[in-house]
């Protein structure tokens, strides 16, 4: 498989370099709203599609900024981007699709300081993909976030009902388990036959 | 009012020294933990990441501070993020221009101290409210508690995963190294065991606590009969 | 903390303030942030420029201890233009000459994904052998002590006494194409023997070395004449 081909980018964000678990990125949602799995679902839903917006609104900008010779500008306008992403989308929601707004309004504002959102649109710009490996490697990295927060989520619940000592409350559990997680996801390292 | 009361308390030492171990920003708060986790592979990189998250917080919220009376509610958490982002802007350049070594193995991490809620949940939550004096005070603590924190992390897996401290080899040739404290999961791993000690540690405190209250309520019962 | 606590508001404003009084304060912050950031961008520019022509001069002597000068090259669809020391857009190469104008080498620029971002080398090219003859890691943010072995690793940096980088007859690629093999099993002088525990960054450096091998070496064959003129007419 080519190392710049849609499928690998996409396989590359989502598992083998995934954004949680290999790069760190998002962790304050991965802890903060992994209690419980549909809160968590619902979070990773808006997720993706903050992320796939902001990317490929992302790409636009720097276009012109290259254009222009601003790149000093870059990070200032990704996060202006961002933030006014987001609230777009809770707009839009809001007015057309009042069901779904009820479901994700509350995590969108959070969805602002998540790391992993500009961290999709700086690696873009740095590894200077085309728009559409933007697109595979946006989606790539919003399932990739999903996911490692659903299973995050399963493996809390599980443990609500598991008799454990004192010292493991909250975070220290959580991070633990991540540790886990994220040596079962170096696994993946190699997948995509030998351009890894 | 809550302000009005904080303001009356003599400016000391206890702002400063809030963020360094009672109000840890990383062990106790648990903000900032990408760049905790994603840096810290060993202590130089710890160091410059803390050094340049402490320039960015300490400017960021001094010139929040500076505004506060100027800048309307509506629009203030836009206005914190352009100011954040202008600080991160100037130190990614100034480390590019220090040390191109330094900034290539910090990578993408040096631009995303944007998104580092540590600075954007201080500037909200101390600076809006606070002179700027205090605030510079206050921010310095934190971020050198952030700092300690890195370090914290980054000593342990370099350590553990490479034998050495600041590339000094500390153990002997023999030692086999624990690779997997420099990748991604002893990242994880070395943050929860820090925790579990902090955790212990509060424990004990409060029970010590609880026992010494019990003690003195049980002389006072022996006093009085 | 978390971006609902951010937005809750602190106390119920009892007028919302005119939109004139939201957008002249959102300018006054633009603007300073912005003569902020382009100060710190004018008085930086000019440094990094000169560290990251340091560090590629230093790679370079690195690569050929013997170097006395270098000129710079850009590659322009299949050609070579020789370009001020300066510039940084586009294929750069640079010609190496020892103390006597003898042509010594080329050095060229590769990159890849790594493990974790990319990896970027500059690497050496002896016409007269035919053969990659080291590298230099540029950028790399591998993790220290795996991947970061790639420039300490004895045995994996014996791959590049000689690496074998034949032009094919056509000069539209190599003859045998560069790559990295399992650790203990290389057969051939175009395979590179990979540092076990870091094989994807072993791999990496097998892969940029082939993409820009296959690319621009037949180039650079091609001109090897005009290298050595060049030096002539630098130095009249």
């Amino acid at each position: 498989m080519q190392p710049d081909s849609l499928i690998f980018i996409f396989l590359n964000a989502f598992l083998i370099n995934n954004f949680v678990l290999a790069l760190f990125l998002g962790l304050c949602p991965f802890v903060g709203v992994s209690a419980k799995r549909d809160t968590a679902f619902n979070m990773s839903l808006a997720t993706i599609f903050v992320m796939f917006v902001s990317s490929t609104s992302a790409y636009g900008i720097n276009l012109i900024l290259q254009y222009y010779d601003l790149e000093f500008l870059r990070l200032i306008s990704f996060i202006a981007i961002i933030a006014s992403a987001v609230q777009l989308v809770e707009m839009a929601m809001k007015k057309f699709t009042p069901a779904l707004f009820r479901a994700l309004g509350i995590y969108l504002p959070l969805i602002t300081t998540n790391c992993a959102i500009l961290g999709v649109a700086l690696f873009q710009t740095f590894r200077e993909y085309d728009f559409f490996q933007c697109v595979a490697f946006s989606l790539g990295a919003g399932v990739g976030f999903g996911l490692a927060i659903m299973l995050m989520a399963g493996l809390r619940e599980k443990l609500e009902l598991v008799n454990l000592p004192n010292v493991t409350q909250a975070a220290a559990l959580s991070m633990i388990l991540a540790g886990i997680l994220s040596m079962t996801f170096m696994g993946f390292a190699g997948l995509g036959g030998g351009s890894v | 009012m809550p302000e009005a009361t904080r303001s009356e308390t003599p400016m000391n030492l206890e702002i400063f020294t809030a963020g360094l171990w009672r109000e840890n920003p990383v062990f106790v708060m648990m903000l900032g933990l990408c760049p905790t986790l994603a840096v810290t592979n060993s202590v130089i990189n710890s160091l410059a990441m803390g050094a340049a998250s402490i320039f960015v917080l300490v400017c960021s919220n001094a010139l929040v501070s500076a505004l506060r009376h100027f800048i309307p509610r509506q629009i203030r958490i836009t206005t914190y993020i352009i100011i954040i982002a202008t600080f991160v802007t100037m130190v990614d350049y100034i480390i590019q221009s220090i040390s191109l070594d330094l900034y290539n193995a910090l990578g993408a991490f040096i631009q995303l101290i944007v998104v580092n809620c540590l600075i954007l949940g201080r500037a909200d939550a101390y600076a809006a409210k606070n002179p700027i004096t205090r605030t510079v005070l206050s921010a310095l603590g934190m971020g050198l508690g952030f700092t300690f924190a890195l370090v914290c992390l980054g000593g342990v897996r370099e350590l553990l995963g490479a034998g050495s401290l600041l590339g000094f080899q500390i153990f002997s040739s023999n030692y086999q190294p624990w690779v997997v404290m420099l990748l991604p999961p002893g990242g994880f791993i070395v943050l929860g065991c820090w925790l579990l000690l902090f955790n212990w540690l509060k424990q004990r405190k409060t029970s010590r606590l609880i026992a010494a209250e019990e003690a003195i309520d049980h002389s006072r019962q022996i006093e009085t009969t | 903390m978390t971006g609902s606590e951010l937005k809750k508001p602190l106390q119920q404003a009892p007028d919302m303030p005119s939109a004139w009084r939201l957008v002249s304060t959102l300018t006054v912050v633009a603007l300073l942030s912005g003569i902020l950031v382009v100060l710190v961008y004018q008085y930086t520019k000019p440094i990094i420029a000169e560290n990251k022509r340091i560090a590629i001069e230093r790679a370079i002597f690195l690569i050929f201890p013997d170097a006395n000068n270098a000129l710079t090259f850009r590659i322009e669809d299949r050609r070579v233009v020789p370009v001020d020391a300066n510039t940084t857009s586009g294929e750069i190469i640079h010609a190496v000459y020892d103390r006597s104008g003898q042509l010594l080498g080329i050095t060229l620029e590769a990159a890849a994904l790594g493990y974790q971002d990319e990896v970027r080398i500059l690497y050496g090219f002896d016409p007269d052998k035919q053969c990659i003859i080291g590298f230099q890691v540029l950028k790399t943010a591998e993790t220290p002590g795996l991947g970061s072995k790639i420039s300490t690793d004895a045995d994996f940096q014996a791959n590049f006494h000689c690496l074998e980088a034949q032009v094919d007859v056509q000069h539209g690629g190599l003859r045998h194409a560069i790559r990295t093999v399992k650790h203990g099993s290389k057969q051939h002088p175009w395979e590179i023997d990979a540092i076990s525990g870091a094989t994807i960054t072993s791999k990496a450096v097998g892969r940029m070395l082939n993409d820009s091998g296959q690319q621009l070496l037949p180039v650079v064959v091609d001109n090897l004449q005009l290298f050595r003129d060049a030096y002539q007419a630098e130095t009249g």
